[in-house]
């Protein structure tokens, strides 16, 4: 290799745009990785950094623009040719066959000839020259299934080396990992850094772009917005850049007046699809009339435990209490009977059937209430009037309760969930990401009516992971990491404190 | 840029890209009767005359719908809740034995009225119960229901011939059928109706079953658009996932679905059992049960479009008789093929003209909004 | 002895009723482990068979007939990849759809052609896969406990139970010694791994469903033009379900598929045997409580009573690439 070619970016991007539809994921971004270093992309969720990636690795074509590896421009029209330009990708989602061995799955695709048995043999020898370079140990014949989360991404790295990338995009490698085997991947991507690995790392954490990354590239809503050497930047910074300077939210609230606790964790324990303990050993209680405020990196168990509480998921171990009854386990629908609404993080699969014209999904979860019929049936007239009802209470656009709920904006989606959840006039009021793809208009609404629900003496638990939402709203703020809460916060804590706790770097 | 996201208008996706495979399906089924060397044209003109040309012609027909109607809704039915039930046929052939064992003990003692809604009952609670078990295995272990219910459309087969040529056959008879009912145990023929339109039943078996059938369109109807079980029902076919955090029990939900479906699909015997043969035999339902995935595929699950499906079906069935008569190189068999055209063009290949329609609706609704900002300026 | 002549001539109907259950099924195998259901093998039975029937009886050739099966049946899968991968149909319509086609053709066809009720006219002799007398089979007749077996069971078989007894080793070979044969598998547990991987999934699909209707075409030409001489009318009869049945009951595996395979036809056999006769204690067994079997034997072995069947994870999922 010329010391010419060296100098070269491994990675050049000119001018990518792409459309899907309506949406814009990405306009006119150029960048430029250094070979042989971490590059770190950062953005809220739907930025437009995963688009970014897939264009790279051949899974969409661009609209516009191009891309240069080396300095010579190449047309990545699939993942063929994108490997074969010498870029690896791990997917956020592993792309692994489960009931393969290890072996297998890192052959796939580039077996080395029609028979198996040679390619096994040279794979192996492969297999055991990466271990010792890299440091990435995974016995080879072990199944994929039985292995954790930890060592299966490194398969998907060892995936990658095996078909001689140069370049490697790690896709929010650490959402599923623990934090020491999130340490050991960091290990091995400096290893691989240091053997003259080029690596993009993907991620909304800043806690890994600060411990890893070389320089930083920040984007928002689809755009590029800045490029700064790691060792030149600070948190703050990156973080207002992710943001954008947007209108800091204020809403107008007076002391809260807690009362009596109306719903207790004590000691709660759940446990995902795997067996992995998402929520570990977690304690709180929340008060009628006050606002609780879960503050987090996303994966790190809120979603798990506003999901336990909601009904939706098994506990594990651990006990959650509503005006001191017991109710872990008990299904969502006894729960609403109980006073419990629920506006869950995505609308999408759980708060709407986006199929469903507008007034059907009013009732969702409600359908069984005497007030919409009598008997087993519906009263479709009482349910649109409702509707309707709510659709002007809440400026829902179009104020149609025979459209497709589809076909309403995000803003508008949520409303209809908001309004749903809020006029059943519940008693405790449990809240996910409730401006997530929501516009400036919709939020502020959104958050005057949690606002009123805490004043009208209603026990409201709220999960965000956007830290003002949470210190907005909040009277009282619990951190949690790592499954665990490991701290309590008054809304006045600084953003700093609140994001090293949230980093899990300081209780 | 993908078209799967483009929303089309009602009119085009349950009205246009429907008849237009339809239109496909029996292209093709022509080229069949082409390819045999005979005319399709004059094959469909004998087709329709046979089917709707005389008043027995026409009884025929809307005997065979009724069948369709009541398989169709069976199918419809499981599939609101997210269930492929294939084993109508099987749930059909056992409701047969309920319906038949209530004619068997009723028809010597009271009137055809008070033996029917006994025997709705009967084909009802022994078709549901030929659906449980897949149901539960379904609902409890994950057993996929599409292979259960194909395993289930056998074993009833095999409980059935069994039960007919064991337990149920005359003794001293060689053919495995029960006794003929009395008129007791008989679902009368619908002459009057048909009088009203001036038409003459003659031997066709168009019986009471019919109105049977329209009333359990309307049920059905009601059950999935105005009852509170209907709504989780369609939650739950859509999305799962929101059914489970609106509290809807899934274990529940397809049990009863599933339960309703195959009561459905029993009910089919009244018209083959007690409203045609008047006795119970062997292989009676005939293929009703597959047919009724071709109609309810057709109709969109929707009551009215099943009885539409269903009368196509119905004429399918009665022309292809009288074509095969009229022109002895086409079989009635010619009716299976157009119905495994229809399966495979309105259902397998829905989506095949979905691209090329929301071009052309594009390009007509771009060139429209065109102009209408040219008018604006 | 007397038993144990029942014993050889029952084990000799049994491997000639498993033969066309192991070509499906291993047809089965290639599609369902592609990640694409599969109804839609008692069609491609009934199609394949017909066609080989109409081919040998015109031609007087039985491996052109055994051409035209294989062929018909591959088209038959085209057609399935065409609704189920190209345009993500339902794979099940799509199975149920090809079913009836195939059902409906063959006899419209045959009577257009032949004009004998939807069957065919028999194939002449040297046009069908006749029986091939092993050597030494007259001699060893007489040799106790061996002699019988290598008769009556090991030889005088057509050379298609010989093929079909190969096709499994070989599927066993194929798809866990070739490349093919792992990415086969891998598409029908996570098409994204393949697709990533830089393979096309639909390509691969298609291929499997190829093969499918390669394997299947010889359960056709087998009933038609070796078991019989001639095509009849529904002459699958239902054997396209229970091979799908013997293909979950050995879990999608090749060598299991074999012997879940001998086993239905074993049943089948013993139903014959056993058709009027008496049992001590019992007395006359029902013939369809042999018919039911296989049924309710899946069935309970899909219910997680005997181990746990558990069918490939991406099977009956059209692939979109994720958003």
């Amino acid at each position: 290799m010329s010391l010419d070619n060296d100098k070269k970016p491994a990675i050049e991007l000119v001018g990518i745009d792409k459309r899907f539809g309506a949406v814009h994921a990405n306009r006119d971004i150029n960048l430029t990785v250094a070979k042989g270093s971490i590059h770190g992309i950062i953005g809220e969720n739907g930025a437009g950094k995963s688009t970014l990636m897939s264009i790279l690795y051949g899974f969409y074509q661009a609209d516009a623009g191009e891309i240069r590896i080396s300095g010579a421009p190449v047309a990545i029209r699939d993942s063929q040719t994108a490997i074969s330009a010498g870029i690896g990708m791990v997917h956020q989602h592993f792309m692994l066959v489960e009931d393969f061995t290890v072996l297998e799955n890192v052959m796939l695709g580039a077996e080395g000839g029609q028979l198996l048995r040679r390619g096994v043999a040279s794979a192996r020898k492969e297999l055991k020259r990466l271990e010792t370079d890299y440091g990435l140990d995974v016995d080879p014949d072990a199944l994929i299934e039985e292995l954790p989360v930890g060592s299966q991404q490194r398969v998907e790295i060892l995936k990658a080396l095996y078909r001689g990338a140069e370049i490697l995009i790690l896709d929010e490698p650490t959402g599923v990992l623990t934090p020491a085997e999130a340490d050991h991947l960091f290990r091995i991507l400096q290893v691989l850094r240091d053997q003259g690995k080029t690596i993009i790392l993907i991620t909304h954490k800043l806690r890994e772009i600060m411990a890893i990354t070389d320089t930083v590239s920040v984007m928002r809503r689809g755009e590029m917005v800045a490029t700064r050497k790691t060792k030149e930047t600070t948190v703050e910074e990156l973080a207002e850049l992710m943001v954008g300077r947007r209108v800091l939210l204020r809403v107008e609230k007076g002391e809260a007046n807690p009362g009596a606790p109306l719903l207790s964790v004590r000691n709660l324990t759940v446990k995902d699809g795997r067996g992995v303990t998402m929520v570990d050993d977690v304690s709180f209680d929340v008060h009628a009339g006050e606002i609780v405020g879960i503050a987090g990196v996303a994966g790190n168990g809120q979603s798990e435990l506003l999901e336990a509480i909601a009904g939706i998921r098994k506990p594990f171990s651990g006990d959650i209490l509503i005006d001191g009854k017991p109710v872990a386990g008990v299904d969502p629908a006894r729960l609403r009977a109980l006073g419990l609404a629920h506006i869950p993080e995505d609308r999408h699969h759980m708060g709407l059937v986006l199929k469903f014209e507008e007034y059907e999904n009013s009732i969702l979860g409600y359908h069984r209430d005497p007030r919409y019929g009598r008997g087993g049936l519906l009263d479709l007239d009482a349910i649109r009037k409702d509707a309707e009802e709510k659709i002007a209470k809440y400026d829902i656009r179009p104020p149609n309760p025979r459209l497709k709920t589809a076909n309403f904006s995000g803003g508008n989606q949520q409303k209809i969930v908001v309004a749903r959840e809020i006029e059943r006039d519940p008693k405790m009021l449990l809240v996910g990401q409730p401006t997530r793809g929501v516009d400036i208009g919709a939020i502020e609404f959104i958050h005057r009516r949690i606002v009123e629900m805490r004043d009208a003496g209603k026990a409201v638990l709220l999960v965000s992971v956007e830290l003002d939402e949470i210190r907005a709203l909040s009277d009282r703020i619990l951190v949690m990491f790592a499954g665990k809460v490991v701290g309590e916060k008054t809304p006045d804590a600084g953003e700093q404190t609140l994001g090293l706790m949230m980093a899990g770097i300081a209780a | 840029m993908s078209t799967a996201s483009v929303p089309l208008p009602g009119w085009i996706s349950y009205g246009v890209i429907p008849l237009i495979n339809l239109v496909i399906a029996f292209f093709f089924s022509g080229l069949v009767v082409w390819l045999i060397g005979e005319n399709p044209f004059e094959a469909l003109k004998y087709l329709i005359d046979g089917a709707l040309g005389r008043g027995d012609a026409i009884g025929f027909t809307l005997f065979y719908a009724t069948s369709f109607i009541f398989t169709g809704l069976s199918v419809a039915v499981a599939f609101h809740a997210g269930l492929f039930n294939i084993g109508a046929e099987g749930q059909a052939y056992v409701g047969g034995l309920g319906a038949a064992l209530v004619a068997l003990a009723l028809d010597r003692y009271v009137p055809w009225y008070v033996t029917m809604p006994f025997a709705v009952i009967g084909a009802a609670v022994f078709g549901a119960a030929w659906a449980f078990i897949p149901a539960w295995l379904q609902a409890k272990r994950g057993s996929h229901i599409v292979i259960t219910t194909i395993m289930f459309n056998f074993i009833g087969a095999a409980l059935m011939v069994y039960l007919l040529v064991h337990v149920l056959i005359v003794p001293g008879k060689m053919a495995p059928e029960t006794r003929t009912f009395l008129p007791g145990g008989q679902l009368p023929k619908l002459d009057w109706l048909m009088a009203i339109f001036g038409l003459k039943l003659g031997p066709a078996p168009f019986n009471v079953s019919f109105i049977i059938a329209l009333v359990m369109c309307f049920l059905v109807w009601l059950l999935i658009w105005r009852t509170r079980f209907g709504y989780e029902m369609r939650t739950l076919g859509i999305s799962p996932s929101a059914a489970v955090y609106a509290g809807i029990p899934y274990v529940r939900t397809v049990i009863i679905a599933m339960l309703i479906s195959g009561g459905l699909a029993g009910m089919m015997s009244l018209n083959a059992v007690m409203g045609a043969s008047a006795r119970l035999q062997v292989e009676f339902v005939g293929g009703a049960g597959f047919v009724g995935i071709a109609v309810s595929l057709m109709g969109r699950s929707h009551p009215v479009g099943i009885i539409l499906a269903a009368l196509l079906f119905g004429i399918l069935y009665q022309g292809g008789g009288d074509l095969s008569f009229e022109m002895p190189n086409i079989t009635r068999d010619m009716i299976v093929v157009i119905q495994g055209l229809v399966i495979l063009f309105a259902g397998a290949l829905e989506y095949m003209l979905r691209p090329v329609m929301v071009r052309i609706y594009q390009q007509f609704a771009g060139r429209k909004s065109a102009s209408q900002k040219l008018a604006g300026t | 002895m007397d038993n144990y002549e029942i014993f050889v001539s029952m084990l000799g109907s049994t491997v000639r009723l498993s033969i066309p259950l192991i070509f499906t099924a291993l047809a089965g195998l290639f599609s369902e482990r592609a990640g694409i259901f599969d109804i839609g093998l008692e069609g491609k039975m009934l199609a394949s068979a017909f066609a080989a029937a109409c081919v040998a009886y015109a031609t007087g050739n039985a491996w052109l007939g055994l051409l035209a099966g294989i062929g018909i049946s591959i088209l038959f899968g085209l057609i399935h990849g065409f609704a189920s991968i190209t345009n993500r149909g339902n794979q099940i319509v799509s199975g149920v759809a090809l079913n009836f086609v195939a059902a409906g053709l063959t006899v419209v066809l045959g009577q257009a052609w032949f004009s004998q009720g939807g069957r065919t006219p028999q194939v002449p002799n040297g046009a069908r896969f006749d029986p091939i007398i092993l050597p030494g089979a007259e001699a060893m007749r007489h040799v106790p406990i061996i002699g019988p077996l290598y008769s009556q069971v090991i030889s005088g078989n057509n050379i298609l139970t010989y093929i079909a007894f190969l096709m499994v080793p070989l599927s066993w070979w194929v798809l866990y010694r070739t490349r093919f044969g792992l990415r086969l598998r891998a598409v029908g547990e996570n098409p994204g791994a393949v697709d990533t991987a830089g393979i096309s999934v639909t390509w691969l699909r298609y291929r499997a469903l190829i093969v499918a209707g390669f394997l299947c075409g010889f359960s056709g030409a087998y009933l038609a033009i070796a078991q019989s001489a001639a095509f009849i009318n529904n002459m699958s009869a239902g054997k396209g379900y229970i091979a799908l049945a013997a293909l979950i009951f050995a879990k999608w595996k090749p060598v299991p598929v074999m012997f879940a395979c001998l086993l239905f036809g074993f049943l089948d056999a013993f139903a014959n045997f056993m058709q009027g006769k008496q049992l001590p204690l019992v007395g006359e067994v029902p013939v369809q409580i042999f018919q039911a079997l296989p049924y309710i034997l899946t069935c309970v072995l899909l219910a997680g009573f005997i181990g746990v069947a558990r069918p490939p994870k991406a099977g009956g999922v059209p692939y979109t690439k994720e958003r």
